[in-house]
């Protein structure tokens, strides 16, 4: 089905054009994201990510006045050809975003809902099944020991940390390859960050992992490769070690200086 | 010079139309309250008179024999208005909860710009139908489609009431019920979408049930409104005294009663006071409901 060539890249994007209404956000972004490693993504606000990473899961098409041109491809498949269904690209492809976003359910079915939403052939699980899934999912993402007692209270009720993490972790049982994050971090306070970025860090490897963050530390501590977007365009896309000791563009440079907003 | 002085207290138009407003808001505010409690005055002061004489707990409420102008034997047995109201109202609720979520749901969920506006507007338009139209509908259009379809020989009954009621309460059940769904955060939709739930997964798994208080309100005042409808159902029920055994059985209302017999009777007298009981009735069940719908309303916002 796919290439070798293709195959290669776990997210790859050609002419990659977004225009919302007429408003043109995203510009000929031309980007090959590695398998199984962090990316991040980097630039200042308004320049892009949001956008990108929501036109990867189609999220985007939701507000009905977005048009894309150019193709994006998830290992290998193009997820805009006309054949392809939109929930088989969601679940090949989970979102984390910028506000913790639990839906209003337990803990627990927090966790099951996409697994309901996939269960195959039968979408039944059995009660052990599903204990199973939940403590798997939780452990994943260093939060079973905090959570165990509270599986059947309100999501809503766990801090922004906690949250966040679960956001995470109900994604798992998807059995997603690649994970988009929007700044996961934004919304919590330093330890929470560092608790969330140590959880990411353990999810490498298992995962594609491409995410937006504003804070330049997280990215040079959390990601391999790093990309820099400008006004809708990616300017860089280099080893993040590289990138930020010897950017090799001035716009980068200025960046990561401070010299944009 | 006491210019400093003057200058800190003096009053300008503003501080006078803002007192004035403020005492105008006040009287408004007040007066509603003058009203509920006056005219819950006014019924208990006739109703109890009948309830505290006359009044038989077991003939009113179990006895389907309402025979007030008789001469010999008067009797107040409300079952058969009480049975004859809930049968309407239910059959009602029946036409009418699935008709208002299912255009609750698309208005809300689906339904986008034009075609959106457009179907509020003529759910708008629906409400402001007044109810004796209703009620001629039922008498001049449906009573003769019901005889020839179910081929029976009176139109005027449970079903010809029901569905009529059924269509008056769907407008504020839908608009309340659309009002609920779109008090769910988007970022809820927007989370099951992004894990693959299709759209009615959505619907169906995330919104409905977070939206659960205020669309169990929604009926709740679509049934507060079918209690108290009143000329329609005289209209359209066929308003003869009976315990209906199917939905092709004319019946007779709580409302209609009291607006038929009110105006024949002797002020102050038994039969008289007898209809207010039947008023305070309704007004405890309508009074309950929608304290109840006000209660799931408060649910959601505490959330
Ligand atoms: N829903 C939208 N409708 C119209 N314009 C939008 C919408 N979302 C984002 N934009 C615009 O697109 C550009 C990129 O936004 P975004 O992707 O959110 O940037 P970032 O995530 O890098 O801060 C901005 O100029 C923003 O105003
Ligand atoms: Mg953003």
């Amino acid at each position: 089905m796919a290439s070798t060539e293709s195959s290669r890249a776990a997210i790859e994007t050609q002419k990659l054009n977004l225009w919302y209404g007429t408003f043109q956000a995203l510009f000929d972004v031309d980007l090959e994201i590695k398998p199984g490693i962090i990316t991040s993504m980097i630039g200042p606000s308004g320049c892009g990510k949001s956008t990108f990473l929501r036109s990867v899961n189609r999220i985007n098409e939701r507000l009905g006045y977005v048009r894309t041109t150019g193709s994006i491809r998830v290992h290998g498949r193009d997820v805009y050809a006309p054949e392809v269904e939109i929930i088989q690209v969601r679940k090949q492809v989970g979102m984390v975003f910028q506000r913790p976003n639990p839906l209003p359910l337990s803990v627990r079915d927090n966790i099951l809902f996409g697994a309901r939403l996939h269960g195959e052939p039968a979408p039944k699980l059995s009660s052990s099944q599903a204990d199973e899934i939940v403590e798997t999912a939780l452990q994943k993402v260093l939060l079973w020991d905090k959570v165990k007692d509270r599986l059947n209270q309100p999501a809503i009720g766990l801090s922004l940390e906690e949250q966040q993490k679960l956001c995470i972790a109900r994604l798992l049982p998807v059995k997603p390859q690649v994970l988009l994050m929007d700044e996961p971090c934004s919304a919590l306070d330093p330890a929470g960050t560092e608790a969330v970025e140590e959880m990411i860090w353990e999810l490498r490897g298992d995962y594609t992992i491409l995410i937006v963050t504003h804070n330049m530390a997280q990215a040079r501590r959390a990601s391999e490769e790093c990309i820099f977007m400008l006004l809708g365009k990616v300017i860089e896309h280099s080893p993040t070690d590289e990138l930020f000791v010897t950017p090799g563009d001035t716009r980068t440079a200025d960046y990561i200086e401070g010299r944009y907003g | 010079m006491a210019h400093n002085a003057g200058a800190l207290d003096r009053r300008d138009t503003a501080w006078y139309v803002d007192k004035a407003v403020e005492w105008l808001v006040f009287i408004g505010g007040i007066s509603a309250i003058i009203f509920i409690v006056g005219i819950f005055v006014f019924i208990g002061k006739e109703g109890f008179g009948f309830i505290l004489g006359r009044f038989d707990f077991a003939e009113f409420f179990f006895s389907p024999r309402w025979t007030p102008t008789s001469l010999t034997n008067a009797t107040y047995g409300a079952l058969a208005l009480i049975v004859g109201t809930a049968s309407v109202t239910g059959f009602a609720m029946l036409v009418s909860v699935p008709f208002s979520l299912g255009a609750a749901i698309y208005i809300a969920e689906f339904a986008t710009g034009k075609r959106r506006e457009t179907l509020k507007v003529l759910i708008e338009m629906l409400a402001a139908i007044p109810s004796v139209v209703w009620g001629f509908i039922g008498l001049s259009l449906m009573n003769p489609l019901i005889i020839s379809v179910f081929n029976v020989p009176l139109g005027l009954n449970v079903l010809n009431a029901g569905i009529i009621l059924g269509l008056m309460a769907a407008p504020i059940m839908t608009t309340i019920a659309e009002d609920a769904l779109k008090a769910v955060p988007d970022g809820y939709r927007e989370a099951a979408e992004a894990l693959g739930a299709t759209r009615w997964q959505v619907i169906r798994q995330v919104v409905l049930p977070a939206a659960k208080n205020g669309l169990v309100a929604a009926v709740l005042l679509g049934v507060g409104r079918g209690f108290g409808e009143t000329m329609a159902v005289l209209m359209a029920t066929g308003h003869s005294i009976n315990i209906p055994s199917s939905i092709f059985d004319p019946v007779r209302a709580l409302t209609a009663t009291i607006a038929t017999e009110l105006g024949e009777t002797a002020e102050g007298s038994e039969h008289y006071q007898a209809l207010f009981a039947l008023g305070i009735l309704l007004f405890a069940v309508t009074f309950v409901i929608n304290l109840t719908a006000d209660l799931f309303v408060r649910g959601i916002k505490d959330k």
